[in-house]
């Protein structure tokens, strides 16, 4: 039973960064339907960005935080303005292949800066160990702060998609784009907000990620970004809660798996699901096959 | 005039869509383009409201050149298009569909006055302000892109085949409304394949084939026309 709790909580910060990565995929996914796999070296950016902050800055927690967020925005924006809008009109297989062209430009763009080895990431958030079950459970307070600033996240983006104008233009342009731009919308504006907000969601974890694993390096983004990947079309891709869904359910999977005595199969795990869930409903487990009426 | 489409040649490749086209519209009227399908109609409201650019001629309003700006640099001139198949944003609230039609509107108030009028135009959908706009049915989605594309406060409404896929009885609703609008002072474009309903209510109309006028004049009189009764009225 302790065995279990430990695990959840481990399983909720691992999911809270999957759900932060596969929330940009979701967002790039429903504005344009482009899997962008540049996405997971955008999160390893974000944690370069925070360790340069804190290493040789001497930053603290969240301003590194807030800063490697706005980087990976415009970071992301670039990427969009200079890879993806010209190809916009080209076939999917055109624009899929540009994608993974500039995730292996950045990644190795990095190794040839900053050099193929693992760094240290600083410890920048005291880090306190509370001792549940007499002991039998330790809840660190890094598992506290990652899930609440994901939370946080989170709900702004929510706000943001909701109540505000471009979040609710941003649904606009995802549901029709030509009626879009017909009501007034700058489509390439919107998407290009769309990728600097998926961009500094995928920041964020890079900066918790280095908090709660200590270690980074430029081909780290590889593997959570298509495990985040995993995870949203897991939920359905295109939706925002889906992504939070699949993300949370992907990383509580995932330890449990290693809990139990398969840490070597638990990215198997994660693809089987994955393959599982495409056979059994395509659309994701939040997905929905909306009728369009004529 | 507040419209002018002059020589206006549009091309999808190689297939030649429009050929040199002229329409004339003035302040005031309802002027309905009318003709079979893939005659041109969707394609010259395109041209006007910037989805479509065309390879020579002009579109002048308000006596500027407008064809080299975009989508929605013609909106805030005054133009709103009302696409065909309505393309409402099915999975936003019926609001939010007028919210996003004021897009180019930073007003608040102005803003609130405008959806209250929607509502006094379209009473059902105040009803229905918070549903999704896709589970309205299709005569409602109808009106709520019409609602929509009047949020912008548009000196020229351009209407794609209202009648579309409606129950007579509704068909009659929406165009006594077309009517309302255009005495409010909108001034509007209608295309439509009903072609015997659009002639009762436009001022004047332009019969289109095969991306050239065939036929313009009074609406009236092009009711009583032989030809246009042969090939768009019977039948």
């Amino acid at each position: 039973m302790e065995q279990i709790i430990q695990q959840l909580i481990n399983g909720v910060s691992l999911g809270s960064i999957y759900a932060l990565i596969a929330l940009g995929y979701t967002m790039v996914y429903g504005i344009l339907s482009l899997i962008n796999f540049a996405h997971g070296e955008i999160y390893m950016i974000g944690a370069f960005v925070g360790y340069a902050l804190t290493t040789f800055l001497g930053l603290g927690f969240i301003p590194s935080l807030l800063i490697s967020m706005l980087v990976c925005s415009i970071l992301g924006m670039i990427i969009e303005k200079i890879a993806y809008k010209p190809m916009r009109n080209s076939t999917r297989i055109a624009i899929l292949i540009t994608a993974i062209s500039v995730s292996l430009f950045l990644q190795y763009t990095m190794v040839y800066f900053v050099g193929p080895e693992t760094r240290t990431f600083p410890q920048v958030l005291e880090s306190q160990r509370l001792n549940l079950f007499n002991g039998n459970v330790i809840l660190d307070t890094k598992n506290i702060y990652i899930f609440l600033i994901t939370v946080i996240l989170m709900i702004t983006l929510q706000f943001v998609v909701k109540k505000t104008k471009v979040g609710k233009a941003m649904r606009a342009v995802s549901l029709d784009k030509d009626a879009a731009e017909l009501m007034g919308i700058n489509v390439n504006k919107i998407i290009s907000y769309t990728f600097a907000m998926g961009s500094a969601l995928a920041g964020a974890a890079g900066v918790l990620v280095g908090i709660y694993y200590n270690t980074i390096n430029p081909l780290m983004g590889a593997g959570p970004g298509l495990k985040a990947f995993v995870a949203a079309v897991l939920g359905g891709i295109g939706l925002i809660p889906g992504a939070v869904f699949g993300g949370f359910f992907l990383g509580i999977t995932e330890t449990l798996v290693s809990a139990f005595g398969g840490s070597v199969y638990k990215d198997a795990v994660a693809f089987a699901i994955l393959i599982v869930i495409l056979l059994v409903k395509p659309t994701g487990l939040l997905g929905k096959n909306l009728k369009e009426k004529v | 005039m507040m419209l002018e489409l002059k020589n206006l040649n549009v091309y999808y490749g190689a297939i030649h869509a429009l050929k040199s086209l002229n329409v004339n519209i003035d302040k005031g009227e309802i002027v309905t383009l009318i003709g079979a399908n893939g005659a041109g109609k969707s394609t010259t409201l395109k041209t006007i409201s910037g989805l479509l650019k065309p390879r020579t001629g002009e579109v002048i309003f308000d006596g500027k050149s407008i064809y080299n700006l975009s989508a929605p640099e013609i909106v805030k001139k005054g133009i709103v298009h009302v696409p065909e198949g309505r393309r409402i944003f099915s999975t936003m609230s019926v609001l939010e569909n007028l919210e996003m039609g004021a897009f180019t509107k930073n007003n608040k108030t102005e803003i609130a006055e405008d959806i209250e009028k929607a509502y006094t135009y379209f009473p059902i959908l105040k009803e229905r302000r918070e549903q999704l706009a896709g589970t309205l049915s299709g005569g409602e989605q109808q009106m709520l892109a019409i609602a929509r594309g009047l949020m912008s406060r548009p000196k020229l409404i351009l209407l794609d085949e209202p009648s579309m896929g409606l129950a007579p009885i509704i068909v009659n609703e929406i165009f006594n409304i077309i009517k309302t609008i255009n005495k409010s002072g909108t001034t509007v474009l209608l295309v439509e394949q009903n072609a015997n309903m659009a002639l009762k209510i436009a001022d004047r109309a332009y019969i289109i084939r095969t991306g050239e006028i065939e036929l313009e004049g009074k609406a009236k009189d092009l009711l009583k026309d032989e030809s246009v009764r042969k090939a768009y009225l019977e039948g």
